[in-house]
């Protein structure tokens, strides 16, 4: 279970402060999949980096299983990113001179997994998303769908308690992207807690629940 | 909603030292892989020149003493010289120390030299107005036995014109290169040389009250000073011109078997008396301190040198990972992002540096010890006062590739840090 207490974020711009959270207080259960929506500027991908630990809320806190993140060191939150979370970005995010296989195994061997066993499992992660006959592929070599399917691979290659996802689909076009909420739809119900970034009202209402958000703030909160 | 079983993995905690290592490993080899050929070929082109720097420029430059080194040895001393005490003129008792010489273990050759000094005239039969110089010079004599000492030395080869000593040769002599004008063109009142003097010329050579004619048989050019200042004769004719009446000599210079150890020779030599007649020196005692100093000064000279060279493939190596690092900023970012340790991130930033290096290094000790080493063997630099020689142990050259690897890894590690620690989320989003 991940939770937000009085979560605010706030960017200096010249003179004047900008507020991209206020102050939000929620919680989200261990295996729902949530979706964040709402116009741009709405503050929903800021939320998305303070629970997935990639950014330093301007105060509040962040637990995830009862654990409190904001205060760690970086080392423990690199820590807890790698075990516990995976993250899918807008624009897939997987690094260009490995493969699709190496992407894919690279946090299992970050965790300690042998060689062997990492293979393994990365392996069947690609087979997951459908895509185990590209794996020796280099990004270069795949188009965008498929690299997202990469990153989704390595997003869950590990097992993580939670999958956080920026816009997955934003760079694919309208099939492309069905076939990635299907996959997330799919690992939802395998018991996979997702928390989706999205502004397409289609792929929001495929989640459990939908936080909408304007000028930082929590407008609505409604389970599908 | 089915509940995941998240794995056990207490162990997974904390990312020890051994997995930082293995995944830098992981990504350093693939990037390696990965890169541009010309690129890698380019840096490992820089390592590779600037470990040649390191090891050959100072080799060189040591090396002209070295050759020099070698030359005394092989040509004048050997491994051992046997010679008179300081306040003698002569090796008392020489038969009898040259039997002791022939018994002792790993004994080779031998070669006996009768020297002194003189003085060498070619216009002596001229008439010369009052206060006019003659056509001299002054040079050591050296009495030597030709075949003992082509055997020793194998100096005929150093016969420039002419042609060397016969044990019958009463009349003749040799000449070294330094004491004609020819060769040494030095205009100075101090310092004569001979201006008319050719083979088949006639010269007197003048020891203290004792002069004689000789024929000029041959000209020696060895770049060792016992022969390009000398004049070298038969050892009875220098006996003669010395007035010594006995058989006792200058100098004994020994050659020893391949493997013996000078030392042992020498703590023999003595033990068995030769002591008490003459002082005994290995090789390295004899050589003169002058040539130690110079060699030392030539060692710091070529090493500031290297320095220089070492500075700038650490900018260039720097300059390297700095660009590699901030163009992958955002690579960096992700991987930080996804858990990757960010030791594992600057550590393959360190081993595709120390790879850089390595391939660098291996290809410097190939060329200096398959290829420059063997080519300056053959093909010696003349330098007026030696033939240059590369010196480059393999002590040595792995020495300063170690020298070169550590300041490699540091070039590559400092920039890398100064990347890796900037915000991850920045990093990622590319601002």
């Amino acid at each position: 279970m991940i939770e937000a207490k009085n979560l605010t974020k706030t960017f200096q711009s010249g003179d004047s402060q900008i507020i991209a959270i206020n102050n939000l207080t929620f919680s989200v259960p261990q295996g729902q999949f949530l979706a964040v929506t709402g116009k741009s500027g709405s503050g929903k991908s800021t939320l998305l980096y303070q629970l997935g630990l990639l950014d330093i809320p301007t105060s509040g806190e962040v637990f995830i299983d009862g654990t409190e993140y904001t205060k760690e060191s970086e080392n423990a939150r690199t820590t807890s990113r790698l075990n516990d979370l995976g993250y899918i970005f807008q624009d897939y995010a997987i690094l260009p001179s490995l493969t699709a296989l190496e992407n894919t195994m690279l946090p299992l061997l970050m965790q300690g997994y042998d060689k062997k066993e990492a293979l393994e499992k990365a392996k069947k992660a690609l087979d997951k998303v459908g895509l185990l006959d590209r794996m020796n592929n280099l990004p270069s070599g795949l188009s965008g769908g498929q690299q997202q399917r990469v990153s989704i691979a390595r997003a869950i290659s590990h097992n993580p308690k939670i999958i956080f996802a920026d816009e997955p689909t934003a760079n694919l076009d309208s099939e492309t992207s069905r076939h990635v909420m299907d996959a997330f739809v799919k690992l939802n119900k395998e018991g996979q807690t997702i928390i989706m970034v999205t502004h397409e009202k289609e792929y929001a209402e495929l989640a459990d629940r939908v936080i909408t958000m304007a000028d930082g703030n929590i407008v609505s909160d409604v389970l599908n | 909603m089915a509940k995941l079983e998240k794995e056990n993995l207490p162990a997974y905690r904390q990312a020890g030292f051994s997995r930082n290592i293995s995944v830098g490993w992981f990504l350093a080899r693939r990037e390696l892989k990965r890169a541009n050929i010309w690129t890698t070929t380019l840096i490992v082109l820089v390592m590779t020149l600037t470990f040649l720097n390191l090891v050959v420029v100072s080799g060189l430059l040591v090396g002209l003493i070295q050759g020099s080194e070698e030359s005394y040895k092989k040509y004048a001393i050997g491994e051992l010289i046997i010679s008179p005490f300081l306040n003698r003129s002569a090796i008392e008792q020489t038969p009898e120390v040259v039997k002791i010489v022939k018994t002792m273990p790993g004994y080779d050759r031998h070669v006996v030299r009768y020297t002194g000094s003189a003085r060498v005239e070619s216009d002596y039969r001229k008439t010369i107005k009052p206060g006019e110089k003659r056509d001299g010079a002054g040079a050591s004599i050296s009495g030597v036995d030709p075949i003992s000492e082509e055997k020793f030395s194998g100096v005929s080869k150093f016969v420039i014109r002419g042609s060397f000593l016969d044990p019958d040769d009463g009349d003749s002599i040799l000449i070294g290169k330094n004491l004609l004008y020819e060769f040494t063109p030095i205009e100075s009142p101090g310092f004569q040389t001979l201006k008319n003097v050719e083979i088949g010329s006639r010269v007197k050579v003048t020891v203290g009250d004792t002069s004689k004619e000789y024929f000029v048989k041959g000209i020696m050019s060895s770049k060792v000073d016992e022969f390009d200042n000398a004049v070298v004769m038969l050892d009875s004719e220098a006996r003669k011109l010395t007035n010594r009446a006995d058989l006792n000599a200058s100098g004994i210079a020994i050659k020893l078997a391949p493997g013996t150890d000078p030392a042992i020779a020498k703590k023999f030599l003595i033990d068995s008396g030769v002591g008490e007649y003459a002082r005994v020196q290995t090789a390295a005692e004899a050589f003169p301190k002058f040539l130690q100093d110079i060699k030392n000064t030539f060692a710091i000279l070529g090493s500031a040198i290297s320095a220089i060279g070492l500075v700038v493939a650490s900018i260039t190596i720097f300059i390297v990972i700095f660009v590699n690092a901030i163009t992958r900023r955002r690579y960096i970012g992700i991987l930080k992002g996804i858990g990757i340790n960010k030791k594992a991130i600057l550590y393959s930033y360190v081993y595709q540096a120390t790879i850089y290096a390595s391939l660098g290094i291996a290809l410097g000790l190939v060329l200096v010890f398959f290829l420059i080493k063997p080519y300056f063997a053959a093909n010696p630099i003349d330098f007026p006062f030696s033939d240059g020689i590369l010196v480059a142990t393999i002590s040595g050259a792995f020495g300063r590739a170690g020298i070169l690897l550590v300041t490699t890894m540091i070039a590559g590690y400092i920039p890398a840090r100064i990347v890796i620690r900037q915000n991850t989320l920045s990093a990622i989003l590319g601002r």
